[in-house]
């Protein structure tokens, strides 16, 4: 570097770093003090009363059931997401039948993968009124409907998707997949654009399989985009407000139900801050959260770690 | 995509970064004194009256100054807000107060940081789902004592005082530990409704005992109709109903035992039980709106408007929220909740009282305006634009000029609550424990899936009561 370059950056690197302190790690901060408080979030009363909020948090089994729903969606969400999108994406750039012995993707690809990329532009709030339409629980929702004219199920007797205690996750997790698979599919498909395409064709002239083509080349030469998408899909996971918010049975406010079976750790958090007015509770919570956030990205990093493989 | 190689020196500086916050916190946390300046910080002492405060008089009891500034925020929900934006001109006419109106759903969202930093509006409509809990406020002395208002003369009669004009019993729910701190405007009723063309077309009288209101369902469910639809996504609605026939079957005893946290509120209450079994009854024998428990208010409703079911439960305030979706000629009536066998109260007795709170926030800008403001709403005048404007009665008696014309459901829940006179109750607890009407709210829609039986409701039920009891802030609160 030359002299006086680094003033130059500095210069630059300091607004960001200043305005990301006071927005971002201050409010952490204030969250922790307040987590040590019985504050009830509507005034500037509030006492000091140590670990009391921790302790009932860890007795507190809605919570504890909520964390548990996380770890559920951490595992099935970026799996099926990332899984269905390699396949499809893997299926776009080099699973078509060739000719003339070249690599390319199955017939009209192109057109695929504008329309895959669609969901993808609806906001959280549209996907929660169309899938809303879809479960809806009585003959006019779009799953009931369609059972009930092929006769799989009694029109006097709809299924109540978001009302089953065991349906109501998965339903949850179709919505979110069905959203994401279009974007990592475009952005696996860009990794697989940068291979070469003489790697393939070497692998073609060996009589390499497309199974093994896939598997031996494909995949470690984008191990770094699908570490970016686990983490990207972990933190969805970790999240899902929107969507159990708006779409679940109300358990007083913010969904959750039936009987908290959807809840997850930012409903729980929001009722207890805004609903209950148990803020100070609801803060610990929230620290909570940043830890289990911090820990999975950690883990999530480290356990993904491989050698880079130049190309 | 970053590289992999470095994370191992990223990770160090993140982690260093995060040690060093923890650090911070935990200095800070002692100290608090240094979050005064955050999210609840802002704001001290009481509001000054001073230079919003103008001469008293007998037509200005609080001295409300001409020319000062009024902020108020409305709920704009299933009422609309035409008619405060009528108040607001008709204030700025006679007392010469300039109003700032806000119409919004979400309350909590634009009012909890003003409220934190001190800076309330002067007078609030803290209504609708996103509304700031009202023992929450209360609690953390957000509120003004309402007596002031209540004591001062009335507009239309000065001769007597304001808390005199009003049906008796409708400022209850606004009390926390004895003080009136918000004001219940509206005056809904609770209860079943139908259709009176539908039960016109099939021949069906309107039931009175519990066996005629499941025979109707029966009859409906063989025509394809469905019995009872519920608002099921919000459990609020159908406990509506199993809390009237608690109400209905045990009298005011039941009511109070609830209220009051008794230990045998639930279980080993006989009422309890013979109303739960009997909403259970609605479940087991099919009679239902198929799909109704996973509906929503607007999905539910619209379908009982299609004529997709014989009857639903709701307030009073439900011919407004559907005025768009029903028929002309639909002819919505009211219905009190049918009576189970050997009940306490009569059939004409209804769940009656005032909803919608208008609060005076401690720290208004303009307290001698917010006052003044109030004082007008619970006059004849403005309670007459209220009902021309939002379509339901307002709790200042008799507070309507007979000129104006009613909706069919509305006119039915006058002739209701004439027909209970002093045969009404109410439910005070969802406004003092939020936490025990959500775990009742939940125990209900386990039912009302058949998940769970009466005995097992009973039990949650009791349970959440039990773990209300145990809070030390509850003895406060007594239904007397």
């Amino acid at each position: 570097m030359r002299k006086g370059q680094y003033r130059f950056v500095a210069g630059f690197l300091f607004v960001p770093v200043a305005l990301y302190l006071i927005f971002v790690i201050w409010p952490y901060i204030q969250t922790f003090g307040y987590s040590l408080t019985d504050w009830k979030g509507q005034s500037q009363t509030f006492s000091f009363v140590g670990l009391d909020n921790y302790k009932a948090l860890f007795q507190d089994d809605v919570f504890l059931e909520a964390i548990w729903h996380n770890i559920l969606f951490l595992i099935f969400i970026p799996v099926i997401t990332i899984l269905l999108a390699l396949f499809f994406a893997f299926m776009l750039n080099a699973g078509g039948r060739s000719r003339a012995g070249g690599v390319q993707g199955v017939a009209g690809s192109k057109f695929y993968k504008i329309v895959y990329f669609f969901p993808q532009v609806l906001s959280l709030a549209i996907l929660a009124v169309l899938f809303n339409a879809v479960y809806r629980s009585d003959g006019g929702g779009l799953l009931n409907g369609a059972l009930i004219k092929v006769g799989l199920v009694d029109a006097g007797n709809p299924v109540e998707w978001l009302n089953e205690p065991n349906v109501v996750l998965w339903a949850l997790m179709v919505a979110v997949i069905w959203q994401g698979v279009g974007f990592y599919l475009v952005l696996f498909s860009a990794a697989m654009q940068s291979i070469p395409k003489d790697i393939y064709e070497a692998a073609l002239i060996d009589g390499a399989s497309r199974n093994q083509s896939f598997f031996r080349i494909t995949l470690p030469l984008l191990w770094d985009t699908v570490q970016t998408a686990w983490v990207y899909l972990g933190i969805v996971a970790m999240d899902m407000f929107v969507l159990v918010s708006s779409m679940t049975q109300s358990m007083g406010a913010y969904g959750g139900g039936p009987d908290h079976h959807s809840d997850v750790m930012a409903t729980v958090m929001m009722r207890n801050f805004l609903y209950y007015g148990k803020s100070g509770y609801a803060c610990a919570m929230g620290v909570v959260m940043l830890l289990l956030t911090l820990i999975l990205s950690v883990v999530t990093l480290r356990a993904t770690r491989r050698e880079r493989i130049e190309f | 995509m970053g590289s992999t190689e470095h994370h191992g020196g990223e990770g160090v500086g993140r982690r260093d970064l995060i040690k060093r916050s923890a650090a911070l916190g935990l200095v800070t946390a002692p100290g608090m004194s240094l979050l005064s300046a955050c999210a609840s910080g802002g704001g001290g002492g009481n509001s000054d009256e001073g230079n919003t405060k103008g001469k008293t008089s007998k037509d200005n009891p609080f001295g409300a100054k001409s020319g000062s500034k009024l902020d108020v925020v409305v709920f704009k929900g299933g009422y609309g807000d035409d008619y405060a934006r009528a108040w607001e001109a008709d204030f700025g006419k006679k007392v010469g107060i300039t109003s700032t109106h806000t119409g919004t759903q979400e309350i909590t969202g634009k009012l909890q940081p003003r409220f934190n930093a001190g800076n309330p509006p002067d007078i609030v409509d803290d209504s609708g789902a996103q509304q700031i809990k009202i023992d929450v406020l209360y609690k953390n002395n957000s509120l003004l004592d309402l007596s002031e208002v209540l004591d001062a003369p009335s507009v239309d009669d000065p001769g007597k005082k304001v808390r005199d004009t009003l049906i008796p019993g409708t400022l209850d729910p606004g009390v926390q530990e004895g003080k009136v701190v918000a004001l219940n405007y509206i005056y809904t009723v609770w209860g079943l409704w139908y259709s009176g063309k539908l039960f016109k077309e099939k021949g069906w009288t309107p039931p009175k005992t519990w066996d005629d209101f499941l025979a109707i369902c029966q009859e409906a469910k063989k025509q394809g109709i469905g019995g009872l639809a519920h608002q099921g996504k919000y459990p609020y609605y159908i406990n509506v109903a199993i809390m009237d026939l608690i109400a209905k079957k045990g009298g005011i005893d039941a009511v109070k035992a609830i209220d009051n946290l008794d230990p045998k509120a639930f279980t080993g209450s006989d009422a309890a039980q013979a109303g739960i079994e009997a909403i259970y009854e609605v479940v087991e024998k099919g009679l239902l709106m198929p799909g109704t428990n996973g509906l929503t208010h607007t999905e539910s409703q619209t379908r009982w408007n299609q004529y997709k079911a014989a009857f639903i439960t709701c307030g009073s305030w439900l011919e407004n929220e559907q005025l768009k979706q029903t028929p002309t000629d639909f002819d919505m009536k009211f219905l009190p909740m049918p009576l189970l066998p050997g009940s306490k109260m009569p059939y004409e007795a209804i769940r009656a009282g005032s909803g919608e709170p208008f609060i005076i926030p401690a720290k208004a800008a303009n307290l001698p305006g917010a006052k003044e403001f109030m004082r007008r709403m619970l006059s004849k005048e403005w309670a007459t634009l209220f009902a021309k404007e939002a379509n339901s009665l307002t709790i200042l008696q008799d507070g309507v000029d007979p000129s104006v014309k009613l909706r069919p459901g509305t006119q039915s829940t006058v002739e209701a609550s004439k027909a209970a006179g002093s045969n009404t109750f109410r439910y005070l607890y969802p406004d003092w424990y939020s936490e025990m009407d959500t775990a009742i709210q939940n125990a209900s829609n386990e039912l009302m899936a058949k998940r769970i039986q009466p005995k097992e409701w009973l039990k949650r039920c009791q349970a959440a009561v039990d773990k209300q009891a145990k809070d030390p802030a509850s003895k406060k609160n007594v239904h007397s």
